[in-house]
């Protein structure tokens, strides 16, 4: 044992950055965060212990219920659009044809810049009631709204906004799709497959493991948007919470109220929700994820 | 046969070139428009400017008193700098522990690792923000740095200790024959071969960190220290919408470091996304 283990020292002092860092600023604040999800604390005053009141306060709170409906809309929105869209395109750009550099590059372009300020500040003109589309509709003699400033198409237009950064997906799509070997289509071309055929039987089973990771990679980054919703709403959520993100509720209600007890119970919330459903997803992904080394497994 | 297979061809070209087209289209238009007169911007949904003005880029980069946008460049890039080569050495030096050393507890530690790649960063935010507080650090750049400076992105651990896993482990052995401890052969052996891994990791750091809204937001008030996307946030704050102009200047301004680090470094990108699934 001792030998097996001599000069484990010096994986330690490897690892001391990180340890600090893990106990410091990740899993001592975890526990901090859970102690203080019951408790009233404002910063400046020490916590004070109220049990289980703001799970309480948060089912009778009109505004986190309406972030809760923003949050989980725009997630069964945008995070099968952005699938299928980068889908679509990679299939497109899969079909061997030339310049697929310079496509891939087109299409990456709003993945890599999307999550920006900048973006965020172009879309709220975009949408706005002078804005490009409706300068576009107007030529069409269409009269356009204020779409950023409706409350009922306020999110539509974030959900627009994350669809369109669908190219860092594709990339992954398009990298799946190479590894599927080519005799597979040709066997399945000397049998009489069809395109549907081999699109159901081949592309999809060996892609699954690919369209697996995307889909939980999505939905967790899609519940925690922040940004956009903060330029586009003004830093409001609005209108009329239209745009109330749960991370937006949750900044407001620890940053500008101080209810920082209130926003750490939140951050609890989404982090087990978060954990049932990726972990949901893991048992139901051997229906219909297919992995090579043995089979259906 | 031949002839069906060439418009077929051309059919695809014209659809993936179309909603190519389409996608960039936003980005193209609102470089075009921090070239054009205000009115032009309300009305011209074209990207052909009629009249050229460089108005908006001189009236954004002084869009508050006492300071300009050129202050706001500097901070971001000494943030983002910090970041790339914090997060370059201490993430390598986890991932060369994790992938090639023996100590007591680490599959432990590896597994702790794992799970903090997918945590929301919220659930720790409340008490960091406490802790920061506390130590006297709001309104200074160390929130934002020392997080780098301890390795907590764990993203880039777990890949790094995935390439590391992929060197040949030979090389150590034949280096601790001729007498090298564990810190020549990170130095000598395992950094110079995990280059690629390394150039990922800093792009990526570069990114995030030049886009982090939200934590140069929580941690930065005062406006001597303002990063970029803290600048562009004065827009909505001061003036409205009074002035698209200088909005699109800035922001077209904002966007060209991270095109320069695509465009140089567009190899590493599109392998770092395809082999690991990174968000780019």
């Amino acid at each position: 044992m001792l030998k097996r283990y001599r000069g484990a020292w010096i994986g330690y002092l490897f690892l001391t950055p990180w340890l600090i860092g893990f106990f410091g600023l990740i899993l001592g604040p975890m526990i901090y965060s859970l102690y203080l999800s019951f408790t009233d604390y404002s910063l400046l005053e020490a916590p004070k212990w109220i049990g289980l009141k703001n799970f309480e306060t948060m089912f009778q709170d009109r505004n986190y219920i309406d972030s809760v409906k923003v949050t989980l809309t725009f997630v069964l929105w945008a995070v099968p659009l952005e699938l299928i869209a980068a889908l679509a395109v990679a299939l497109l750009l899969n079909k061997g044809i030339r310049g697929i550099g310079i496509y891939r590059t087109m299409y990456y372009i709003p993945s890599l810049l999307g999550g920006s300020v900048a973006i965020a500040l172009l879309w709220k003109n975009i949408f706005g009631v002078d804005g490009l589309i409706n300068q576009v509709l107007a030529y069409f003699g269409i009269a356009g709204k204020g779409w950023v400033s409706h409350p009922d198409y306020a999110l539509y237009t974030l959900i627009i906004l994350s669809t369109w950064q669908f190219g860092s997906a594709m990339v992954i799509f398009l990298a799946g799709l190479k590894q599927i070997p080519s005799e597979l289509y040709e066997a399945a071309e000397v049998d009489g497959a069809n395109r549907f055929q081999k699109f159901w039987r081949i592309t999809m089973p060996l892609l699954s493991p690919v369209l697996f990771f995307n889909l939980i990679m999505k939905i967790i980054n899609s519940m925690q948007v922040f940004t956009s919703s903060y330029i586009v709403s003004e830093g409001t959520g609005g209108p009329i919470n239209s745009t109330l993100f749960y991370t937006l509720y949750l900044y407001l209600k620890g940053f500008s109220h101080f209810e920082m007890g209130y926003a750490s119970a939140m951050a609890w919330l989404l982090l087990i929700f978060l954990a049932i459903l990726t972990g949901i997803l893991f048992l139901t992904s051997k229906y219909w994820v297919y992995y090579e080394d043995g089979g259906r497994s | 046969m031949l002839a069906h297979r060439k418009t077929s061809r051309m059919f695809i070209h014209l659809i993936v070139l179309g909603i190519g087209i389409l996608m960039i289209y936003p980005v193209i238009w609102m470089l075009v428009s921090s070239f054009k007169p205000d009115e032009l911007i309300f009305s011209d949904p074209g990207i052909w400017p009629k009249r050229v003005t460089l108005e908006h880029y001189k009236n954004g980069w002084y869009v508050v008193r006492d300071t300009t946008f050129g202050l706001f460049f500097r901070n971001s890039f000494i943030i983002a700098g910090i970041a790339v080569i914090a997060n370059v050495i201490t993430c390598s030096m986890a991932a060369y522990a994790f992938a090639r050393l023996r100590f007591p507890l680490r599959r432990v530690f590896f597994a702790c690792m794992l799970m903090t790649v997918m945590l929301p960063t919220h659930v720790t935010l409340v008490p960091r923000y406490s802790i920061f507080h506390s130590l006297d650090w709001i309104d200074t750049y160390l929130p934002l740095l020392v997080p780098k400076l301890l390795a907590t992105d764990a993203f880039f651990i777990f890949l790094l200790v995935q390439f590391i896993r992929g060197i040949p482990r030979d090389l150590d052995e034949s280096a601790t024959i001729d007498g090298s401890g564990p810190i020549r052969i990170y130095l000598k052996i395992i950094l110079p071969l995990a280059v690629p891994a390394l150039i990922t990791t800093a792009i990526f750091t570069f990114i995030w960190t030049w886009d982090d809204f939200f934590s140069q937001m929580l941690y930065l008030s005062n406006v001597k220290k303002f990063t970029v996307p803290l600048g562009l946030r004065l827009f909505i704050d001061s003036q409205g919408q009074s002035s698209w102009g200088a909005v699109f200047a800035m922001s077209v301004l904002s966007l060209v470091p991270i095109t320069l680090v695509f465009f140089f470094f567009q190899r590493y990108i599109v392998e770092g996304i395809a082999t690991t699934g990174i968000k780019g």
